[in-house]
């Protein structure tokens, strides 16, 4: 054999290889999509979407559960965006070169590896018992927010780093404010990598059921929250507390409630992917 | 001194962090003429053209001593609005940066800025200043459209025009020509004679054959100082400089 054929085998072998490691996520999400929509799928109708939940689980649904994280959902993204969006402005904006935004910087990216769990200790402290704000969906939303805000901030500034220098100078030079430039052009220009991270960002809170579960929000709540002040239980909750139960049939309900939720986050998936896409799409600069 | 001078730099340094970029320029500019700035890359040409509308405020690190003057008035000073003093000296850049609009919004932006809504004198200072910028025949049937979609030539004169929707005085140019196919150049070349009856020209250029073409004074620079400047005409045959005489015959640069 010669020296080019043994080059080409490795060549060849390393594409199988690479073959197999991409196939093989993607295997085990297939097993577990297929799995859950054969237990689940018979299961979803119209009164299990609008049922409250129950002990007899025939008989439970989760309409409090899905209302809850879509409660959750918008007052996260109330929260969170104009916090994430602004802090991400003024660091690559305004902030000069200096120790103060280096610390800064540093720390957000340290921010975004915490795990979720400890974001819900320090929303149990400060958000429920400080703020007094309870087992509410608004200490919820501020917690989660907390846990997304390094994530939107890292987008944002990245999203703005890809508005070309010339566009700023151009907006200046025509005598426009700092912030008019921002407001009328880099923001406009930025908008679509802005939301894409955003929205990548909620689809991960709404599936985040620790740090929730340590604020204290509850498995079984028997009525559909009408107010931010609220109690209330989102869907991971709802799943994670059928699947402990012991009967079959909770089980059931239990895949059924994945399939709503990744229903969910899939089309919030969706929507960042056909944004970035309309985003590509755009004239190049 | 019988003519008027426009802009003016009294002992001016200026620092990138420890880079020092502008080494002790003096220097006056006459008023309703083209002035040249030429000189090697890295010399310091953009970076002082860009000191007479403060573009380099903004830049981590920049530090400037000395005193740039706009019709005798010191525009470093700690009571001068950037916004007003951009106002009265525009820029165009050296890739044609149109905004991604319609070709109407490029040019009202600086009116927009200034809270003009009128849309009768938006209409009228599109025109003016289309017409102006010797463009108006060829994008009045599409001013709706995006300005992306024009031709770089064409993006170069929108910008021209953009500048002076809000009627600046004076015009500053860096190397407005480069990026463009010669064709292109020839009408930007033809636009900055025009333009000079009204405005006060600076054009910073690599390119000699364009800075004597439409040039009437000349400045060279070579690693941030100034070495000569004169009336194009003197400095392209009798430059008094061995260093300028060497940079225009291309013995360097």
């Amino acid at each position: 054999m010669t020296n080019s054929d043994l080059n080409r085998y490795k060549d060849k072998a390393f594409q199988v290889f690479g073959i197999c490691c991409t196939f093989l996520g993607l295997i085990v999400l297939a097993v577990f999509l297929i799995d859950i929509l054969i237990k689940g799928l018979g299961r979803i109708d119209w009164d299990f979407i609008t049922s409250l939940p129950s002990r007899r689980a025939m008989r439970a649904g989760i309409l409090t559960a899905w209302v809850g994280t879509l409660w959750i959902l918008v007052l996260t993204a109330l929260i969170a965006i104009p916090l994430g969006v602004a802090a991400g402005v003024y660091l690559q904006e305004y902030a000069r070169k200096s120790r103060l935004s280096d610390f800064l910087e540093i720390n957000i990216a340290n921010l975004a590896g915490v795990p979720s769990i400890i974001y819900g200790l320090l929303g149990l402290e400060v958000f429920v018992r400080q703020m007094g704000l309870g087992e509410s969906l608004l200490a919820g939303a501020f917690t989660l927010s907390l846990l997304v805000l390094p994530i939107i901030i890292v987008t944002t500034r990245e999203a703005i780093k890809a508005v070309p220098g010339s566009i700023r100078d151009a907006s200046l030079a025509l005598g426009a404010s700092k912030w008019q430039t921002i407001w009328m052009q880099i923001l406009p220009a930025s908008a679509g990598g802005i939301m894409t991270g955003v929205i990548l960002s909620l689809s991960r809170a709404v599936g985040e059921a620790a740090p929730l579960i340590v604020i204290g929000a509850l498995a079984y709540v028997p009525f559909v929250p009408e107010s931010p002040l609220d109690e209330f239980t989102v869907l991971p909750i709802q799943i994670f507390n059928w699947v402990s139960r012991p009967q079959e049939e909770f089980l059931i309900n239990a895949a059924s409630a994945i399939i709503i939720l990744l229903f969910i986050t899939f089309l919030l998936n969706g929507i960042a992917v056909y944004l970035r896409y309309r985003q590509q799409k755009k004239v190049k600069w | 001194m019988s003519k008027s001078y426009k802009l003016a730099a009294n002992d001016v340094n200026a620092w990138y962090g420890d880079f020092h970029a502008i080494k002790g320029i003096n220097i006056a500019l006459e008023e309703k003429a083209v002035t040249a700035f030429i000189g090697p890359s890295g010399c310091g040409k953009s970076t002082f053209l860009r000191l007479f509308n403060r573009m380099n405020d903004y830049i981590d690190g920049f530090r400037l001593e000395g005193e740039i003057l706009l019709d005798q008035k010191n525009i470093y000073k700690k009571d001068v609005r950037v916004d007003e003093l951009r106002k009265e000296v525009g820029m165009v850049f050296q890739k044609p940066n149109p905004f991604p609009k319609t070709i109407f919004e490029n040019v009202v932006y600086g009116l927009r800025i200034q809270g003009v809504s009128k849309k009768k004198v938006l209409e009228e200072t599109v025109e003016r200043s289309l017409k102006q910028a010797a463009l108006w025949e060829e994008v009045k049937d599409k001013l709706h459209k995006s300005a992306l979609a024009l031709s770089g030539g064409q993006q170069q004169r929108l910008c021209i025009a953009r500048a002076l929707a809000i009627e600046p005085t004076v015009l500053l140019m860096d190397e407005p020509a480069s990026a463009l196919d010669p064709i292109s150049t020839t009408k930007i070349e033809d636009l900055i004679y025009e333009l000079k009856n009204q405005y006060t020209i600076v054009i910073v250029t690599h390119n000699m054959q364009q800075a004597g073409r439409v040039s009437d004074h000349t400045a060279f620079f070579l690693s941030g100082e100034l070495v000569e400047h004169s009336k194009t005409k003197t400095l392209f045959t009798s430059p008094k400089d061995k260093r300028t005489q060497n940079y225009i015959t291309g013995r360097f640069g």
